[in-house]
């Protein structure tokens, strides 16, 4: 289908009255995911969002429940996940993401009731990366700027209107008999693929054949010494990271009112292993920073047969030392 | 001889000598307008180093409780912290061999990036001139004007202290108000919303405190869980107690080098804060932190005269 750019405000003004919209809004920072009301106040920016659509999924500091104790007992009060969404231009590695997160969270035996009832309440809407950024690599790992998988509905901005396409009932519901959409035709898909075509032609590629076997026999290797040796041990890029998923429950109890709070939490930081006993197994950020990289290379893989990694850049970009996980990769797959 | 090429030559002879066991330095980047610290420890990997204006990090977070010997590149900025680590414990001055560089300012890539708003693929220094490229495009920007602000009134630019200078001093600027003297004018109200909001979009990812060389507590006080000083929900009450925390926690001790802003990924202005309390110490004890070898801390020294407006009732 194909909606021209001018209607595509009727567009989401229809989605209202139905659904909460998330849309790109950009902040002194750069653009994150936040609710918007129709189609003024956000634009789809032109790489990555800075924090990923993970956080939407999966909040940073998210209430599970709530409680009261006293002398007749704990009264519990789950929290509730409200309502429908619309996620607006999640770019096709976060859209990839999602289908990794769900494997987590909504897979087979254990299935998450906060995270699995946002994603069934929330319709992707994934926006093709005509533009690629020069920290992209989301092809060596099995995606495409044009990927589709873990999108609803994928829109490729071909200029004055956006090519539309359906991938789910969910995505169609959304869509169907709506007014602003029309058939594509011929030239609209042929256009289409030349863009996809431009766009794969701008991808680098990281060398990633291989890593995972030579990984599984990395573990004590010398090789660690090096790479980690400049990382400050911080929470940039697992927390901007649309895969990382590692979290911590606390209580905060105050006179008897408590909230169980989920909050993100990184493989990076000493507290994150700290036994009770005083002992972390992983001492030093050397294996911290390991564990980063088996987790997404090998363990996921090992455990989901998949690599944890859909290449969206934005541990390259953000690393406060510019450890660049495309050079990391590049020294295992050379080690 | 350039600046590289001195940091080359003398990084080299320290470790063909066998004076140091490591050089911790600069290397190239992997992006534009990026460089990468690089921890040299044969003479080819000395060969690798190098100096521009993009060496923005303070390798002196590299320094607490070392064991090795190290040579160590530094800033004035940067110099400052290997001074007060020093007079902290926290490594030992016949440890570190300091190899200094007078900087004439490092780029603020955000300001840059912004300016051009569309992704830069190059960038080389031409001169007093940055030359920024893109795919079919290229600008180019007076270097001086697309500095971090702190760098653009840095009055200590040459190294405090070092053993061996790569490249001639230069002349320290002349100031002109920073940006805290211009914020701090400000109406109360609007500096708090100011706050609050900067407050909200942190994500507590501690980029700022791991890269700040004078934050090294094994233990941090958001870390402790018995007892838990800090919630872990991520709100702008939270995150300002941590910011507030950890600026107090840095009273006399932070050498201004700006480190902790440039490492946050949302641009958060923490030198705003750090900025306000550096003054205050200076005003009330006339004292900068890590510019003196020989003169003790803020808060390691005791004088009869010390004002003591902050005691109630005086
Ligand atoms: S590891 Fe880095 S490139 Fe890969 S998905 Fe995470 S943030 Fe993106
Ligand atoms: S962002 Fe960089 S410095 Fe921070 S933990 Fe990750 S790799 Fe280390
Ligand atoms: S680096 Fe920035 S986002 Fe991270 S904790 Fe510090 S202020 Fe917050
Ligand atoms: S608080 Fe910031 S400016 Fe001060 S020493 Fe630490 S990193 Fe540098």
């Amino acid at each position: 289908m194909i909606i021209r750019k001018e209607r595509v405000n009727d567009f989401l003004n229809g989605l209202r009255a139905g659904y909460r919209l998330y849309a790109p809004v950009q902040t002194q920072a750069g653009p994150v995911f936040a609710p918007v009301n129709g189609a003024t106040g956000w634009s789809w920016p032109a790489g990555n969002t800075l924090k990923s659509a993970k956080e939407v999924f999966l909040p940073q500091t998210e209430t599970l429940f709530t409680y009261r104790t006293s002398l007749d007992g704990v009264q519990v009060e789950e929290a509730r996940v409200e309502g429908r969404v619309v996620l607006l231009g999640v770019r096709p590695c976060d859209a990839r993401s999602l289908t990794m997160l769900d494997k987590v969270f909504a897979g087979e035996g254990v299935r998450d009731p906060y995270y699995t009832a946002r994603r069934e309440n929330t319709v992707v809407l994934g926006l093709a990366c005509n533009e690629p950024c020069g920290t992209c690599f989301c092809t060596s790992l099995g995606g495409s700027p044009f990927g589709t998988a873990g999108c609803d509905l994928l829109w490729v901005d071909l200029g004055d209107r956006y090519l539309v396409r359906v991938l789910t009932d969910r995505g169609k519901a959304l869509v169907e008999g709506r007014p602003e959409f029309a058939p594509a035709g011929d030239a609209d898909l042929a256009a289409a693929r030349e863009l996809e075509e431009g766009a794969l032609g701008r991808m680098g590629t990281v060398p990633v054949q291989g890593v995972k076997e030579k990984l599984d026999r990395l573990f004590a290797d010398p090789l660690w010494d090096r790479v980690y040796e400049k990382c400050l041990g911080c929470g940039t890029c697992t927390y901007l990271c649309p895969t990382c998923h590692c979290f911590d429950l606390t209580d905060e109890v105050i006179d008897g009112l408590g909230v169980r709070l989920r909050t993100w939490d990184a493989c990076m930081y000493p507290l994150f292993t700290l036994h009770a006993s005083g002992h972390n197994p992983r001492p030093t950020q050397k294996e911290r920073f390991r564990q980063r990289i088996m987790h997404k290379f090998k363990y996921f893989v090992d455990n989901f047969r998949e690599t944890a990694c859909v290449g969206c850049g934005r541990c390259i970009r953000y690393c406060p030392v510019n450890i660049d996980i495309r050079a990391v990769l590049a020294e295992i797959s050379a080690g | 001889m350039g600046t590289t090429e001195k940091i080359r030559e003398i990084a080299a002879g320290l470790l063909r000598d066998g004076k140091v066991d490591v050089v911790i330095g600069y290397g190239p980047g992997t992006l534009p307008l990026r460089s990468t610290p690089l921890f040299a420890r044969t003479v080819e990997e000395a060969e690798r180093l190098i100096w521009d204006a993009t060496c923005g990090n303070n390798l002196a977070v590299y320094l607490p409780g070392r064991k090795d010997r190290v040579g160590i590149v530094v800033k004035g900025c940067d110099s400052r912290a290997v001074v007060q680590l020093i007079h902290e414990n926290q490594i030992a001055r016949e440890q570190v061999f300091v190899i200094g560089v007078p900087c004439a300012g490092i780029i603020d890539r955000r300001q840059v990036e912004a300016a051009v708003e569309r992704e830069i693929r190059a960038a080389r220094e031409e001169g007093a001139e940055l030359v920024v490229e893109g795919d079919g495009w290229s600008r180019r920007f007076n270097r001086e004007e697309v500095l971090y602000g702190a760098c653009r009134t840095c009055r200590h630019n040459n190294p405090v202290l070092y053993d061996a200078l790569a490249g001639e001093p230069l002349p320290p600027r002349d100031g002109g108000p920073t940006l805290v003297e211009i914020w701090e004018k400000k109406p109360a109200g609007e500096r708090r919303d100011f706050i609050l909001s900067e407050m909200a979009r942190c994500i507590r990812c501690y980029a700022c405190r791991n890269a700040c060389p004078m934050c090294y507590c094994t233990e941090c006080f958001v870390d402790s869980s018995t007892p838990r000083w800090l919630g872990r929900a991520t709100d702008a009450g939270e995150n300002l107690f941590f910011q507030i925390g950890r600026v107090l926690h840095l009273a006399g001790r932070c050498v201004a080098c700006g480190a902790c802003s440039r490492a946050c990924p949302m641009d958060i202005k923490l030198g705003l804060l750090l900025g306000k309390m550096n003054k205050d110490v200076l005003e009330l004890f006339g004292h900068e932190a890590g510019l003196n070898p020989e003169e003790p801390p803020a808060l390691n020294a005791f004088r009869p005269d010390d004002p003591e407006t902050f005691l109630l009732g005086k």
